[in-house]
């Protein structure tokens, strides 16, 4: 690797993705679950970054910025199946 | 000197990272939980995206190669995406869980589901 303080970086938002895992997998009910997922994919967004900065490659954040829109489209088909039909 | 900023900006975005990943196991129901990791997580990648910027303009003036110019640029977009994007998932997730009937704890007056039968305005 060629910026280590950024590996670093992204260790500790890994950590911050762990400990929200718990809560994906431990949710009592589903819109704590799906909470937990939205919550992760802003982290492996962050992550994805200061991945791509680290090991200097752009294209990296290229790929943040399509995981980025993609969550976002996931995460309201996801809460329009949840509310109960298109109303 | 510049080290020591990226690093400050860097420990600033672990540490609200971390703590809106704590704070869904800390508050007690779906909207409570939103609330902290919604605003805790965008928190700290505004800062994170601040520390790749400064670092890319560094490197720029040292280096002069327009490659650090892209990945400046290009995380501003990612920045500006989530920003857009966060709220308004927030938002659809809120309302989808009251809709499913997940109702809140321990609150007294829950006005959104009084507007709904028609007794407050």
């Amino acid at each position: 690797m060629i910026f280590p303080e950024f590996f670093y970086g992204m260790i500790g938002v890994a950590l911050a993705g762990f400990i929200t895992l718990a809560r994906v997998m431990l949710g009592p009910s589903v819109p704590d679950r799906v909470v937990g997922v939205d919550t992760l994919n802003t982290l492996i967004v962050a992550g994805m970054i200061l991945l791509g900065v680290a090991y200097d490659r752009v294209i990296y954040i290229d790929i943040a910025i399509v995981y980025a829109l993609l969550s976002y489209i996931g995460t309201l088909i996801i809460a329009k199946y949840l509310q109960g039909g298109l109303e | 000197m510049i080290e020591i900023i990226i690093y400050a900006f860097l420990a600033v975005s672990i540490t609200f990272n971390i703590l809106g990943s704590l704070s869904l196991h800390r508050f007690p129901d779906v909207y409570t939980r939103l609330h902290g990791a919604t605003k805790c997580t965008t928190f700290g990648t505004i800062f994170a995206v601040f520390a790749v910027v400064l670092h890319s303009i560094w490197q720029l003036r040292e280096t002069n190669d327009p490659k650090y110019l892209q990945m400046a640029l290009h995380s501003m977009v990612a920045l500006i995406a989530l920003m857009l994007t966060n709220p308004t998932g927030a938002h659809a997730i809120a309302k989808a869980a009251h809709l499913s009937g997940s109702k809140p704890a321990k609150a007294v007056i829950d006005a959104y589901e009084l507007r709904a039968r028609g007794e407050v305005q």
